[in-house]
């Protein structure tokens, strides 16, 4: 729903905001509620790109929103300072600082640790400005008059004031606040924070510093938090010492999954909910104490039922209302799986195997080369002493029993698991101990066993996160691009989507894709980063006969001017493609060789009969 | 005032705490290791310990009988809030099992608070451990020395059910891996109910144990549950050992930097936590398992 037309979005908050106080009046909302709904709104947006869209729950925001806006109380009130903005700026820049190296702890884990780690950040904060910087925060009287902005124009002073007057200059540092989001969200960041969001494992897979992009998003909900609670002291003219309290930090949270994670305006819709239930609960109702309970309960329900949220619940409204995916999916997919069924595949037909044509001046001698490679866990000895060779523009198959130790032997050799001893160049150069990221980055992934996809995201989606890692590197800020202005982006999308056959359902979300699609699209994924070495565990896995005559006609296709290893138990299938064949077993080499060769090598259709078990046993 | 005495009494406070600390995280760990559940509401179900046993002591006047009270009301609670509603959340992202027990940890305080008032209620240890006791060099407190030895045995206790019994064997199997317990016929579900059962009477038992020493506010869950995540985070979210030690070590680290200035209190915790995050990110006697 963040990608309509350009500029709608902006354009309807504007609007919305100028709005607001000729209509809210009339619903009985104050204009200094409707202040600190701004204010929450503006803390949430940080806060829902760190959660909403990349996935990370943290309950210590309080930490950052207390820093700046005491940095901010405290230059404006007792250092005297005179600007309000820059003061505010300022504030904000010292809360990132402060995101930043507290972001270097809490993102050494992820999941649950990460939300514990949190906790206790905010509950540290809290102790430190009540007690040994006292002198600096006013302990627990907070620090009073906070002056509120004025802007001198030459001819004339702009003041901003109370209430309506004041709510001019937070409604532009909102508006201001959603423009730089939506940015942000539009931004190749923001693809890689919904990667991170879905699948981080992947994510780092098809070469993305995940780390750093999560500091990134940690950063950016800080300086938002520090933003708003400058703002939050000039609104009361007094910083309260509670902006500290983890019940802050909770409050964030809630009135996010209110209104609505990953929407931007989710926090904002939740606070107005909140703040304005709290008034009506309190005045209105005379439940005095008993307010919290009951959001607490309508809290709890909304998690229990309603996960998107208020502006989720709206949107899935809509779309029930008028009928658009019910109707429209369907009619989508049957031709397709008609085009699957039938038409013969294009690039396959061209090209008979196995004498695939290799272009003229590529470059000849191994691409990969492992020597001695061991891996041992614990007493089990995974892989033992492999040496391995592929040339450039190879097609090599890997064959072996359950257990030989293929698996294995892949992630060591895209550097997922380290290997116990041994050696392996890539390209001639040395990767033994890099990490999956780095050498995703030089040219080398895979596809994997087990479909590892964006789930969340769409076909296309997928396709772009894979492609961005080899048209940005592993980690770039280029926080303000649009996705769409990045050179060749969308031709090797487009490229990738023909080459995995998927250029018929590019919008189609991953979950509504059915087995041998996600299939097509997880090879997909490694082929999007245009690798030069591109590894395949058992491509052909779970597929029906059918599935697999069209998916080895695709991996044919695929290989024209690649080097591929394919690991697979289908023998037909891999000798078909394969030019030699490795024969892996009990974690060694037994035999290496052509398909030829392999099909009538004894000691293979021993391992393969468990002839060589009961040759020991005679 | 830091002399010799003063030391080895903030020794023992540390000890106290320690022990408290320890079983409540057990009880937390034990939770998330098998269900994969953090449960945000467990400083609350420490809470509803105290009070439930603050109710049955001031009908009953006996001290025994609100330890009972405290940890089965607790248990029920834990038990009915596993069935009703964390059941449903197994299989949604870890993000809202945090939100939904996080709201209902809000619920829990704010009902006792709607009940009980935010006035503090206060528990009196019971008479055969009243006053002090001598020990030779220093005066202490005894009911805060039976602290010790009560959780001391109640840990035993849970160390008896989980390495001693079979369902301690289900239950520490279900921490390695759950579907492979479910494949094996063993209703996981059921054990999972009882985890939650056990875990949060843990935390009740600690609930109405500690109400003598600290007097019973509605939030008195919620310090303790920041600290009982620096425990796991030190310990090693899952294991059991690591929550025994852990929370001896925060324990410890909370007495004596209190004895130098209470401020810092929560910044040595914390420090500590980020050392132990930087040597070891999964914890002193956690493994590398469960994200």
């Amino acid at each position: 729903m963040l990608k309509q037309r350009p500029y709608v979005i902006e354009f309807l908050t504007a609007a919305g905001l100028v709005v607001a106080p000729f209509v809210l009046p009339w619903l009985g909302f104050a204009p200094n509620t409707v202040n600190r709904i701004l204010v929450w709104g503006l803390f949430g947006l940080g806060f829902d790109i760190l959660f909403g869209f990349t996935g990370l729950l943290s309950f210590g925001q309080s930490a950052f929103y207390g820093t700046g806006g005491f940095v901010a109380a405290y230059l404006l009130t007792r250092a005297g300072f005179p600007y309000v903005v820059l003061a505010l700026v300022i504030g904000m820049i010292a809360a990132a600082a402060t995101g930043y190296l507290i972001g270097l702890i809490a993102l050494r884990r992820t999941g649950i640790y990460f939300a514990m780690i949190t906790v206790a950040i905010a509950e540290v904060f809290f102790f430190v400005e009540f007690n040994p910087l006292s002198d600096f925060t006013g302990g627990e009287n907070g620090l009073p008059g906070v002056p509120t902005p004025s802007f001198n124009l030459g001819f004339t002073t702009l003041h901003f004031t109370t209430g309506w007057s004041l709510y001019q200059f937070l409604a532009l540092c909102y508006f201001i606040g959603v423009v730089i989001a939506l940015r942000i969200v539009r931004s190749p960041v923001g693809a890689v924070f919904s990667a991170i969001r879905d699948n981080p494992l992947r994510a780092t897979a098809v070469g993305h510093n995940i780390h750093g992009y999560k500091l990134t998003a940690f950063v950016i909900a800080a300086a938002y938090a520090g933003f708003a609670g400058g703002l939050l002291g000039v609104l009361q003219a007094f910083m309260p010492p509670d902006a500290f309290t983890f019940d802050t930090s909770g409050q964030l949270v809630m009135q996010t999954a209110i209104g609505g994670r990953g929407t931007l305006f989710g926090p904002l819709v939740g606070a107005a909910v909140w703040l304005s239930l709290q008034d009506f609960l309190q005045a209105a109702l005379g439940l005095g104490a008993a307010w919290k309970l009951v959001l607490g309960v309508v809290f709890v329900l909304l998690v229990c039922f309603l996960r998107r949220g208020i502006i989720g619940g709206l949107a899935d409204l809509c779309d029930l209302l008028t009928g658009r995916r019910d109707a429209k999916e369907p009619e989508e997919s049957e031709p397709e799986a008609i085009a699957v069924a039938t038409e013969p595949h294009a690039a396959a037909a061209a090209a008979p195997a196995p004498a695939r044509p290799r272009p003229e001046g590529s470059p000849s001698g191994p691409i990969l080369q492992a020597k001695g490679l061991t891996k041992r866990y614990g007493g089990l000895l995974a892989n033992s002493d492999i040496d391995f060779t592929v040339n450039h523009g190879e097609l090599r198959g890997i064959i072996g029993p359950n257990g030989a130790g293929k698996s294995t032997f892949f992630k060591m050799l895209t550097c997922e698991v380290h290997p116990t001893s041994g050696t392996i160049l890539f390209d001639g150069r040395d990767i033994t101990g890099m990490n999956v990221t780095d050498v995703c980055q030089l040219g080398l992934t895979k596809s994997y066993q087990v479909n590892q996809l964006f789930a969340g995201l769409t076909v296309r989606e997928n396709l772009v996160i894979a492609a961005l890692s080899g048209l940005r590197g592993k980690f770039k800020l280029d926080l303000f691009r649009s996705i769409d202005s990045i050179p060749g982006l969308s031709e090797r999308v487009q490229h990738t989507l023909e080459l995995v056959n998927l250029t018929s359902r590019p919008d189609t979300p991953v979950s509504e894709l059915a087995y041998g699609e996600k299939r097509r699209l997880e090879i997909g994924l490694a082929l999007a980063t245009s690798p030069s070495l591109l590894l395949l565990d058992e491509p052909l896995a779970g597929m029906s006969p059918r599935e697999r005559v069209e998916t080895v006609k695709l991996l044919k296709s695929i290989s024209q001017g690649r080097t591929m290893i394919i690991i697979d138990h289908d023998m037909d299938a891999l000798f078909e493609l394969a030019e030699r064949v490795t024969v892996l077993q009990e974690g060694r080499v037994l035999v290496e060789g052509t398909p030829e060769e392999i099909k009538n090598n004894s000691t293979v259709q021993e391992a393969y009969l468990g002839g060589v078990h009961g040759v020991l046993a005679a | 005032m830091i002399n010799w005495p003063n030391f080895v009494s903030q020794l023992f406070n540390g000890l106290a705490l320690g022990a408290l600390l320890a079983l409540i995280s057990s009880g937390l760990t034990i939770i998330y290791g098998t269900l994969g559940v953090l449960n945000l509401a467990h400083g609350a179900m420490f809470m509803i310990g105290g009070y439930a046993g603050y109710v049955t002591y001031s009908y009953t006047g006996s001290f025994i009988l609100a330890v009972i009270a405290g940890s089965l009301f607790v248990m029920a609670l834990g038990v009915a809030m596993e069935r009703i509603i964390i059941r449903h959340f197994y299989h949604r992202p870890h993000e809202d099992q945090l939100l939904v027990t996080f709201g209902l940890g809000i619920c829990f305080v704010e009902i006792v608070r709607l009940i009980f008032t935010s006035q503090s209620q206060v528990v009196p240890p019971p008479a055969l451990l009243q006053g002090i006791t001598s020990l030779g060099f220093l005066f202490y407190p005894t009911y805060r020395l039976a602290v010790v030895g009560i959780v001391a045995v109640a840990l035993g206790g849970l160390f008896l059910i989980l390495y001693r019994t079979r369902l301690g064997m289900i239950v520490r199997a279900g921490i390695e891996d759950s579907v492979m317990v479910d494949s094996l016929g063993i209703n996981v579900y059921r054990v999972f109910m009882i985890v939650f059962g056990i875990g949060a009477m843990a935390a009740g038992f600690a609930g109405i144990i500690n109400a003598p020493v600290v007097s019973l506010t509605p939030g008195v869950g919620d310090d303790i549950l920041v600290e009982t995540f620096v425990v796991v985070v030190i310990g090693g979210v899952g294991s059991f050992p690591g929550a025994i030690l852990g929370g001896l070590i925060a324990g410890e680290i909370i007495s004596i930097t209190s004895m130098f200035n209470p401020g810092y209190a929560y910044v040595m915790l914390f420090a500590a936590m980020t050392l132990v995050l930087v040597l070891r990110p999964h914890g002193l006697l956690g493994t590398q398992g469960r994200e």
